[in-house]
């Protein structure tokens, strides 16, 4: 499974954030041709988004184009960018299984004999989109993530967004449960103060408690915050490769169950502790498994 | 032969980006770059080769285009260039989403 504990996003017309989009060390950059682009510029946004991803580097990030929707520009940038090879399309404002199924014919329509397939990413912006969170999530294999974007989806409630957040407790955990009941992952939506790093760790520590793999980002300065969250610790290390080590010598002396400073280990606890392992070796923070 | 029918323009002139305004020229006028660039020196010889092989890939023969370069990338100048030209009424050819 891919690393998307931050996916930040960069504006699609701005020259310079473009080019520089790879050194923050984002898992992921959303090059944004939809809110941070005005309508007169969708069509420079576009040519600019689709040129940066044939000649920027964007190092380890993975690359992300969120389009508009497809009853306004879409379908145009579905034409221009998929062919450019993105990693994914982060797909605004999907409130159906319906609304995943156009978007990925029109991908694959889009889609060059021989290039990488396209992945998706729904963004559950609207209550509809909450509601059938589910139904997105298993619409299609292809779909390898679903975020919550609650400034849209608050408004549409009427409920006041606040930093503590419990007009989006709902909403989060649905997200969270669907994911991973389609075996996908589960994105945070954005803390939009840049300047309160506390609110934005309180913020995140939330998130990763209820169960998302990582967050979505709207400046580069809240990138260490939210990985410094998403990383596990050396205590949660130290801890998995113990619950590891007593699964295999249970194993190897014929026995089904272990345990671990007297707390059972079941399947449950290997499946963090595996999870756990798997995260600290991607990032380096352990050696790989013999 | 490609042709442009209106003034339009596309760009900033933020760092990092070009500024580029095209207006139709009569036939027989010939393709006319003017450039300003903070990086003249250094890069303007390739920027107007940029400039000049966007408007030949667009099969534009008769143009009078304006770049104020503020140190863009080759694929900053590309991607202005074709926005301008889309503006002006060009019909999109190759490379020209």
């Amino acid at each position: 499974m891919d690393l998307r504990r931050t996916m930040l996003f960069i504006p699609g017309n701005n020259p310079s954030m473009l080019q520089n989009g790879g050194v923050f060390g984002a898992d992921s950059v959303i090059l944004d041709v939809e809110d941070a682009v005005a309508p007169g510029e969708k069509d420079a946004a576009r040519l600019l988004v689709a040129h940066a991803l044939r000649n920027v580097d964007y190092g380890r990030s993975e690359t992300v184009v969120r389009i508009n929707t497809l009853d306004t520009f879409g379908k145009e940038d579905i034409r221009a960018i998929v062919p450019c090879e993105p990693d994914l399309l982060l797909i605004p404002k999907v409130e159906t299984c319906a609304d995943i199924k156009e978007a990925l014919s029109l991908v694959i329509e889009a889609e060059q004999p021989g290039q990488k397939p396209v992945n998706l990413v729904a963004l559950l912006e609207t209550p509809r989109g909450i509601a059938e969170a589910y139904n997105i999530a298993q619409a299609d294999k292809r779909v390898v993530a679903i975020a919550l974007g609650a400034e849209d989806y608050t408004a549409a409630l009427g409920a006041n967004r606040t930093k503590a957040g419990t007009e989006i407790f709902t909403a989060r955990t649905i997200v969270v449960n669907a994911a991973a009941a389609a075996g996908i992952q589960s994105i945070d939506t954005p803390f939009t103060d840049a300047n309160d790093e506390e609110g934005l760790l309180e913020d995140t520590i939330v998130a990763k408690q209820l169960g998302f793999k990582g967050k979505l980002s709207i400046n580069p300065r809240q990138i260490d915050v939210i990985h410094s969250v998403f990383n596990p610790t050396a205590h949660d290390i130290d801890w998995a490769e113990q619950v590891i080590e007593a699964i295999r010598r249970a194993e190897a002396e014929g026995s089904g169950v272990a345990s671990l400073n007297g707390k059972m280990v079941d399947a449950p606890v290997v499946n963090r502790a595996e999870r756990i392992l798997h995260l600290a070796r991607m990032l380096g923070m352990v050696k790989e498994a013999e | 032969m490609g042709k442009i029918f209106t003034t339009a323009q596309a760009g900033t002139l933020e760092s990092s980006d070009i500024m580029i305004t095209v207006v139709p020229a009569a036939e027989g006028d010939g393709v006319i770059i003017e450039l300003e660039s903070i990086v003249m020196a250094q890069y303007g010889s390739a920027i107007r080769k940029t400039l000049t092989e966007v408007i030949a890939d667009q099969g534009i023969s008769d143009i009078y285009m304006k770049a104020v370069d503020r140190g863009a990338l080759d694929c900053t100048i590309r991607a202005r260039a074709l926005a301008a030209l889309g503006r002006a009424g060009a019909v999109p050819k190759g490379e020209m989403l």
